[in-house]
């Protein structure tokens, strides 16, 4: 009983830890769930490669807000990510649209794949080139081996007929 | 020969990672140039009972100057930006970005004020509106009220003399 409630105020203790995460009230569960995908799916600009969900940094704190604002006042999900790409760009979205300056991204690993596979097919085909003249080679020396088993039988034949 | 592909590729990836180290992965660039320089209305720092708007100087070259006495790469670039206000070419006008009021009123007092105006953004709004997302960042304002040039991080002697200075005497 007593390393029960010493357990308990041990955690109690730690709550004021807990106090930094931050709590909103949201006007219903799609504004809560359009905030969750958003801040998923917008970058932080200070501590790059992290979205604004997972970064501690000042900045995505306050643009976390903002989009937690903006919805808040009835605006849709797009008008968030307009909102952001308008002030910083297309580097904010970890899904940047397809545009003259994006076109490798989304191109790129597609092209790349492409070559990969024109490259291996180039090499099978090779091999294959390379094993046809052996599968001659072999078709030859299967017909004089039998043509020499036939000279062999003559041979034979000849041999066996002593007069 | 049986050496010429691997060494093509090889060379291939040098020049690519090279392409890529060079490159600041820091700096994102804006999409506010070329538009016009976001609205504000902020109390100045020295009377806050007095605003200051970026409609201010329409009709005037200037330049906002992001600083935060928090920001360290900030004292380095100030006596840039002093050097610059000293030339006299174009007004300042100093944001100062997230900060206690006192804490930037110290800072100035301490490293000189080179700022014409210098404006308090408590909340930050007004950065997020600019894009701001690494202090200090300056950009430079035409009389046409259209953001003409940015410059992220500190501004070093060599920024001032082979971007910032031609940028201005281009709009003068």
């Amino acid at each position: 009983m007593k390393l029960l409630l010493s357990i308990i105020v041990f955690f109690s203790l730690l709550s004021p830890l807990h106090a930094a995460i931050e709590t909103h009230d949201f006007k219903d569960a799609q504004t809560e769930k359009d905030y969750k995908a958003l801040i998923d799916e917008l970058r932080c600009l200070v501590c790059q490669n992290q979205n604004l969900a997972g970064s501690d940094a000042p900045l995505a704190k306050d643009l976390r807000d903002q989009a937690y604002n903006m919805l808040q006042q009835g605006k849709s999900r797009d008008e968030v990510v307009e909102y952001m790409v308008n002030r910083y760009g297309n580097f904010v979205l970890y899904r940047p649209p397809l545009e003259s300056d994006t076109i490798l991204l989304w191109v790129g690993p597609f092209a790349l794949l492409l070559i990969v596979l024109i490259v291996v097919m180039v090499r099978i085909k090779r091999t294959r080139s390379v094993e046809a003249p052996e599968k001659q080679g072999l078709e030859n020396a299967k017909h004089l081996l039998e043509d020499d088993a036939n000279t062999m039988d003559e041979t034979s034949d000849n041999t066996g007929e002593v007069k | 020969m049986r050496f010429v592909l691997p060494l093509g590729v090889f060379g291939l990836l040098v020049v690519l990672l090279g392409f890529g180290l060079t490159q600041d992965p820091k700096k994102v660039p804006s999409p506010l140039i070329g538009k016009p320089a976001p609205a504000f209305d902020l109390p100045l720092l020295h009377n806050q009972q007095v605003n200051f708007s970026p409609d201010d100087y329409k009709g005037k070259v200037w330049i906002l100057n992001v600083w935060a006495s928090w920001c360290v790469s900030c004292r380095a670039e100030h006596k840039v930006i002093t050097k610059l206000a000293n030339m006299k070419l174009v007004e300042i006008v100093g944001l100062n970005y997230k900060d206690e009021p006192q804490d930037g009123t110290r800072w100035l007092q301490q490293f000189g004020d080179p700022y014409a105006h210098s404006v308090l953004d408590y909340e930050g709004r007004a950065g997020i509106d600019w894009g701001v997302y690494g202090v200090p960042e300056t950009f430079l304002i035409g009389k046409d009220g259209l953001i003409k040039y940015k410059h992220i991080g500190p501004v070093t002697d060599q920024a001032l003399k082979e971007e910032v200075l031609p940028a201005i005497k281009a709009l003068l």
